[in-house]
């Protein structure tokens, strides 16, 4: 593109007019527009792919954060739940989830007989309607206030998944001809629930507070678990590999010696940037696990292991910002009379710092982001319970964001399509506030030299 | 500014403060200073003159050792500070640091206060027993660089946002701040403005009532104007070391000649 410079015979200057653009200026003038629409193209390309991307994720995903419910009155029959009759929970207890279920299923029949609904669902079918998440909830929630046994209570409950869908448009009633989970009398009876104001759609938190539910229950599903498990790895990460990252990077650039020996270092440092990320839960796996005997699934392990990680990427940034600081800042604190760590610390380190917390915040951001290095090491289970505040919480078994998001695309009812895009859209909300506060942070300690 | 009037000045009597005898700097495999003996007297204004690349600021920067920041950077022969070898082993460059003082080439003040830059010196030094004593120093150093009434109503504005004139004359007071005994400078003025450059030299002058001052510089001139005793450096060698005023009117070496009166360089 620039061989316009070598070819063409040398021409004295001064032989045209200037207002007649001779032959090269025209051939350099062409480069350059071509260069610049392919240029513009390929961020045009970039642009689309992005919007692409984003458009797909949030047509898929929004809903996942909108669920439908149905409401309607239970009469919590004394006799079924608690035999015994003196509201000992312990007593109470032993009444599982078989044990709710045939009330709610009732009630909800005696509800929509109460309405006086026309239909033609059998009675299996229309218990089929309701969650299977729902006996869980109503029975937590009798447990929790044992006096509620022998009212009648409105109660609110998670709808099926296929329920859930035709309100959102992904069960239709043709499509529900082909489907054994679901008939299209169920949707028609929901449709008429609905306009009865008994069933609605509506915003829903616990996508974002409940645990995982098991593949048959999609509707209950919530990203509590994962949310929490990426939290307390990211505080580990950050606990271990700032200090451990700045500390090794103003070494080597401060203090190490120039020689092979920490060429050959650096030259590691960068190759270590570059080593697939599995490489390193393989690493994970046999050290942490293996060796030193930490529990599975636990995010100090993840923590662990997304630090080694994410190491290099701090050391390469905060060693370019500590080498982007003037070396005449340097002189001129060892010229006073300062000590090498003097002039580090109080010189060279304030103006590094925004180059350091934005390279710490990208590495926690790429840490968070990485899926890879976590299946090794166990956290890719299905784990419902919620791990206990830090630090022993650290050991409990957890699951982690985009390690929901992998294991909910690899189950097979449909609605999991939708709450994987939901994931993502958290996932990606919490990179953007990440990136947004290292923006912030670089423009708030921006150089002033 | 073409002035090159030497004022006859007797300071032969005066004790020395530095003494180099014999010294060799190599970097890497380059012989940059061969053999250079230089007496830098107390209370005298010193000047290294000679061509680019001739060494001077390499030799100015032994003196303090800041040569030690530079890996490939290996001095040799013997360096003195009243008697006292500043190559020994047991030396601390920091405490070296504090006794002489260094000015750059370019401003560089720290990018904290006015008030901050001129304090560094004496809070890491601990020259200062309490908030008064320190707000005394701050203000006697600038007053000594001549930039007290410019700055004294915004002492915690940035240092960095004062013109390049008043950014060295910061840069002096920081230094003169920690009490030096000997104030390096290299080339001070070469990127100021001929009326900053003239209130500089006014400043060096001064500064020689209280301690010994060493100037590298470009300007023929300025080294005529403000010093002493001169010092032509040529090639890493030191040609001739003199009064300046004989340097200046009346050289041994040819080369010497030369260069002073344009030939080379």
């Amino acid at each position: 593109m620039t061989d316009a410079t070598a070819t063409a015979a040398p021409r004295p200057h001064g032989a045209g007019s200037l207002l007649a653009q001779d032959e090269r200026t025209r051939r350099r003038n062409k480069a350059e527009a071509r260069f610049r629409a392919y240029g513009l193209s390929a961020v045009i390309i970039g642009i689309l792919a992005l919007v692409l991307l984003l458009v797909s994720i949030l047509s898929n995903g929004l809903s996942s954060f909108r669920q439908t419910f149905i409401t309607f009155p239970v009469m919590l029959q004394a006799e079924r739940l608690d035999p015994e009759g003196n509201r000992n929970p312990a007593e109470m207890a032993e009444v599982t989830t078989f044990g709710y279920l045939p009330i709610l299923a009732q009630a909800f029949v005696e509800h929509v007989e109460s309405l006086g609904i026309e239909h033609d669902v059998g009675l299996r079918d229309m218990a089929a309607m309701i969650s299977d998440e729902a006996p869980a909830q109503l029975r937590a929630r009798v447990l929790a206030n044992p006096d509620l046994i022998g009212q009648t209570i409105e109660v609110e409950v998670l709808a099926g998944g296929r329920i859930d869908g035709f309100f959102k448009g992904r069960v239709t009633l043709a499509s529900a001809e082909r489907d054994r989970n679901v008939t299209p009398a169920q949707l028609v009876l929901a449709q008429a629930l609905a306009e009865e104001g008994s069933m609605e759609t509506r915003f829903n938190w616990s996508f974002v507070t409940a645990p995982d539910a098991s593949g048959q229950r999609p509707e209950a599903a919530g990203l509590g678990v994962a949310i929490v498990g990426s939290f307390y790895m990211m505080l580990v990460v950050l606990a271990l590999a700032l200090p451990i990252g700045v500390a090794a990077s103003i070494y080597l650039e401060e203090f190490a010696p120039k020689n092979r020996f920490t060429d050959l270092i650096e030259v590691n440092i960068s190759n270590l940037a570059a080593v697939p990320s599995i490489v390193f839960g393989i690493l994970g796996l046999a050290t942490f696990i293996n060796f030193a005997g930490l529990p599975q699934s636990a995010p100090i392990v993840g923590g662990l292991v997304l630090t080694l990680m994410t190491l290099p990427t701090i050391i390469i940034a905060t060693r370019a910002s500590l080498r982007a600081v003037p070396p005449s800042i340097r002189e001129a604190a060892l010229g006073l009379g300062a000590s090498r760590m003097q002039s580090v610390f109080h010189h060279v380190m304030p103006l590094a710092a925004p180059g350091i917390l934005t390279g710490t915040i990208i590495g926690l951001a790429q840490a968070l982001g990485e899926t890879a290095p976590l299946l090794l090491i166990g956290m890719v289970a299905f784990v419902r319970e919620f791990p206990a505040a830090p630090p022993e919480g650290l050991f409990d078994a957890a699951s982690a964001l985009p390690v929901q998001v992998y294991s909910w695309t690899q189950r097979s009812d449909p609605a999991f399509v939708e709450r994987a895009s939901g994931a993502i859209i958290v996932l990606l909300v919490f990179l953007i506030i990440m990136n947004a506060v290292a923006v912030i942070l670089r423009r708030r300690f921006e150089r002033r030299w | 500014m073409n002035d090159m009037r030497v004022t006859e000045r007797e300071v032969d009597d005066l004790e020395i403060k530095m003494k180099a005898r014999n010294v060799d700097v190599f970097y890497g495999e380059t012989h940059a200073i061969k053999h250079v003996d230089v007496d830098i007297r107390d209370k005298t204004v010193t000047a290294f003159i000679g061509p680019s690349g001739c060494g001077k600021s390499t030799f100015l920067r032994c003196l303090n050792r800041m040569n030690d920041t530079i890996d490939v950077a290996r001095v040799e022969g013997e360096i003195t500070l009243d008697g006292e070898d500043i190559y020994d082993k047991r030396v601390d460059p920091v405490q070296l640091r504090a006794k002489v003082g260094m000015v750059f080439q370019k401003p560089n003040p720290f990018p904290k206060s006015i008030y901050d830059n001129v304090a560094y010196g004496p809070r890491i030094h601990g020259l200062s027993r309490n908030k008064a004593d320190l707000d005394e120093i701050v203000e006697r150093s600038l007053r000594r660089a001549a930039l007290w009434e410019e700055v004294k109503d915004r002492l915690a504005a940035p240092g960095t946002g004062l013109s390049g004139g008043q950014q060295q004359r910061l840069c002096i007071a920081r230094a003169v701040a920690t009490n030096p005994e000997v104030l390096l400078m290299d080339e001070p003025c070469s990127a100021l403005d001929p009326i900053a450059t003239a209130q500089v030299e006014e400043l060096i002058d001064e500064l020689r009532s209280r301690f010994s001052v060493v100037i590298v510089t470009h300007s023929m001139q300025q080294a005529a104007r403000v010093s002493q005793k001169t010092a032509f450096f040529h090639l890493g060698e030191l040609v001739e070391f003199d009064s300046t005023s004989k340097i200046f009117t009346n050289p041994d070496d040819p080369r010497t000649e030369s260069y002073i009166t344009g030939r080379i360089g």
